[in-house]
């Protein structure tokens, strides 16, 4: 008897020290994390520190990774490599492989073969608390605040209760969420939803961010905001894998692509050399004068208010303009048709299949 | 190890904040010993209907020998010649009841008796007075006072228990025996299953709320696993031990009112091993149930799915009477070498005999191995199952699971 009620009266003891420091702690951090926002209070964009890692460095190397379930294969020898800076476009159809990539990339799954180094700890070894990584079938506590949320997550990246209390304030006032923070999930909106799980992906500062399907469900304003964001994220050098639908988000923020299809890469390479690589050798035209039989050109399409003049294979944008002006032209709008990203990802999967 | 307390605690508090926690914990003890009052006074109110002040039974006496004693303090005993007369006063309400003395009552001793009360069986009250009205008027000027009072209270019986060394002892108390074996079985077996029940649906809520695949770009399965063990473990055990204590003040201050529970006292070793079987039996069945939860697309199918774990882990309990009177019998051994029953089994033997500390250590050591084999096995489930969603593996992809490298 006597015992028992000891252990009680011990365990009792025990949870009520804990709570009280807890609170003591989390009141200290508020009101430092509270001060230093007084004197930024028009400026909730705070910088981002600077990446730990120099310009240039390998960040993520993919090498001919496949994986197979049931005997069907989700990746299929598929290699690429990032650097510190950089944001690479993760495209692809649904049931392309993307998220089964971006899982064996965070070391969920395993690969079946091949070899996955990600800031240079290979496949297997623990280095999430440098990733950040929001899922596509993304999900918090509902039953819980936003701060406690928040904190819960920053403390499974390693951050001290300290810490991951200040990088809630922070976050929440960046995120102009600051006012929510006491709110259980189930009472935010989807979108603001979406806003704190971003939230929770970086609130640990970390080296590598992994965004599957980031911009679903936002509402503009937050879409230019975290637009922002990743691009903040790529000037304090980290390295941002960004999985998408939009293609205009990726033409936009990225500097490479990898478009996938049936876990089999069809694309890779900066975007600028796809879009050479796939240019319509075409350009379009607003003119007064004569254009025909002008020498290269092989089609002139009218579209009403201009053309659109299709070239062979050994001439140039350059050399047509030259030999428009040669001929006394006048010339009111040249543009070079170049294909859009949605294009180039159709006339692939076209081909493809 | 960081990361696995952060999740305890998490785990921890996410429990014991809920209303349903306390409601249960606090609320459950009292619901429990509110019904032993209520069947003390249910059995009070229930009680033989109460007798006349002075009571009046008829009676036909065809052996002609049951003369005497008819008058007594509280009780008069009315001869009728006919058995239709005595009906008739009963059915009016002059006597309470009559019987009739057959003519060949000193061979058969058979009497028939007639009441209009509803009665389950006979008052043991009003068997006493015909029996002594017999005995009366049998031994009437037969025997002397003295062994007419003794022939009508022949033993008054002492027992007395003798130890193993011929010392006077207090007897084994039976109701002890059943009672306070069943009472640990089943809150064992409830605290068990409900602690366990919480890290299932934990688990499933992280699933359906898609929270776990954030979890895992986190943290390695173990440390999620340990993590919710020790948290959801730490609030089953403060449970428990608020469900204990509240039982032992009940058997300090309440057993005064409730009779059920006079004379049980608690073993102190037992408090020991409740912790020990505790924590281990919550360690098996709540990695049990962890592989069901990560199995499991919806909480409504883990629910039919638990069923696998209940009927073997409720067999101490069907089989509480084998193990009350034989607590020393080859089926309380071999369930309590069976990791499944062994908690429950062995809880339910000590409260009653000292068990041999080699059948507690290897039950011990068994149910070590037991959680171990099913951590390693669950981890395997969880990295499989754990995110796909809506969907029940079917037998043949777990075994497929299960022998993947």
């Amino acid at each position: 008897m006597e015992i028992a009620s000891l252990a009680v009266l011990l365990v009792a003891a025990a949870v009520v020290l804990f709570r009280y420091r807890q609170h003591k702690r989390r009141g200290s951090a508020e009101s430092s994390i509270a001060n230093s926002f007084d004197s930024q209070i028009y400026e909730p964009s705070l910088p981002l520190l600077a990446s730990t890692l120099p310009a240039g460095t390998t960040t993520v190397t993919v090498s001919e990774v496949s994986k197979s379930f049931n005997d069907i294969y989700a990746v299929n020898n598929v290699s690429f490599e990032l650097k510190s800076g950089e944001i690479l476009g993760l495209v692809g159809p649904n049931g392309a492989g993307k998220t089964t990539a971006i899982r064996m990339l965070m070391d969920i799954i395993g690969p079946d073969s091949g070899q996955i180094t990600v800031l240079d700890a290979p496949s297997g070894q623990d280095n999430t608390d440098r990733i950040g990584y929001l899922p596509e079938e993304r999900g918090l506590y509902r039953k819980i605040s936003v701060s406690e949320s928040l904190e819960y997550m920053a403390r499974l990246k390693g951050l001290s209760q300290h810490e991951a209390i200040s990088a809630t304030n922070q976050w929440l006032q960046r995120l102009r969420m600051a006012e929510h923070k006491g709110k259980k999930i189930e009472q935010l909106s989807k979108g603001m939803g979406q806003i704190i799980q971003l939230a929770a992906t970086i609130i640990h500062d970390p080296e590598l961010v992994i965004l599957d399907e980031p911009f679903s469900g936002l509402d503009p304003v937050n879409r230019e905001m975290l637009k922002k964001i990743i691009l903040e994220l790529k000037e304090s050098g980290r390295t941002i894998i960004l999985s998408t639908h939009q293609m205009n988000e990726v033409e936009e923020l990225c500097d490479r692509v990898l478009m996938v299809n049936k876990g089999k890469v069809v694309l890779y390479g900066g975007l600028q050399e796809i879009r050479s690589r796939y240019r319509n050798n075409s350009v379009f035209l607003e003119y007064s004068g004569s254009i025909n039989d002008l020498l290269g050109v092989t089609e002139v399409k009218d579209h009403g208010s201009y053309s659109e003049l299709f070239f062979d294979e050994g001439t140039s944008a350059n050399q047509i303009l030259g030999r428009l002006v040669e001929r006394g032209v006048t010339v009111d709008r040249f543009e070079v048709s170049t294909p859009s990203l949605h294009e180039i990802f159709i006339r692939v999967a076209q081909e493809e299949s | 190890m960081k990361k696995t307390f952060v999740i305890a605690r998490h785990e921890f508090f996410q429990v014991v904040r809920r209303k349903g926690f306390y409601l249960i914990t606090l609320g459950l003890p009292f619901i429990a010993f509110l019904g032993l009052f209520i069947n003390d006074v249910v059995q009070d109110l229930d009680k033989e209907p109460e007798i006349p002040e002075h009571q009046t039974i008829g009676y036909v006496d065809d052996t002609g020998i049951f003369i005497e004693y008819t008058e007594q303090t509280d009780l008069t005993f009315r001869p009728y010649s006919d058995h239709d007369q005595a009906r008739e006063d009963l059915l009016s309400g002059e006597i309470e009841e009559y019987f009739i003395i057959p003519g060949d009552y000193l061979k058969s001793g058979m009497v028939d008796r007639y009441t209009t009360e509803r009665e389950l069986e006979v008052p043991a009250k009003t068997w006493y007075r015909i029996r002594d009205f017999l005995l009366d008027n049998l031994l009437a000027g037969e025997v002397s006072e003295d062994l007419l009072n003794r022939a009508r209270t022949p033993v008054i019986l002492n027992s007395w228990h003798l130890d193993e060394t011929g010392e006077v002892s207090e007897p084994p108390d039976e109701l002890q025996a059943i009672l306070l074996p069943y009472l640990f079985g089943l809150l064992f077996i409830m605290s068990i299953f409900m602690t366990s029940g919480y890290l299932m649906y934990s688990v499933i809520e992280e699933k359906e709320n898609r929270i776990m695949e954030v979890l895992l770009s986190s943290v390695s399965v173990n440390q999620l696993l340990r993590g919710k063990i020790i948290g959801l473990g730490a609030a089953g055990l403060i449970q428990i031990i608020i469900w204990l204590l509240t039982i032992m003040f009940f058997l300090r201050v309440g057993s005064v009112n409730v009779s059920a529970l006079e004379g049980i006292e608690f073993p102190v070793g037992m408090l020991v091993f409740g912790v020990i079987y505790f924590l281990l039996g919550y360690g098996l069945f709540s990695v049990l149930y962890a592989g069901l939860g990560a199995m499991a697309p919806n909480p409504r199918e883990s629910q039919q799915m638990v069923g696998i774990f209940v009927l073997p882990a409720i067999t101490p309990l069907i089989l509480m009477g084998i193990i009350g009177e034989h607590p020393e019998g080859t089926v309380a051994q071999v369930l309590t070498l069976i990791p499944i029953t062994a908690p429950t089994t062995a809880m339910m033997r000590l409260a009653n005999i000292n068990v041999p500390p080699w059948e507690l250590a290897l039950s011990i050591l068994i149910l070590m191995g037991a959680i171990s084999l099913g951590i390693w096995l669950v981890a395997r489930m969880f990295r499989a199952y754990l995110l796909m969603y809506g969907k029940r593996p079917t037998i043949k992809e777990i075994m497929r699971t299960l022998r993947q490298k």
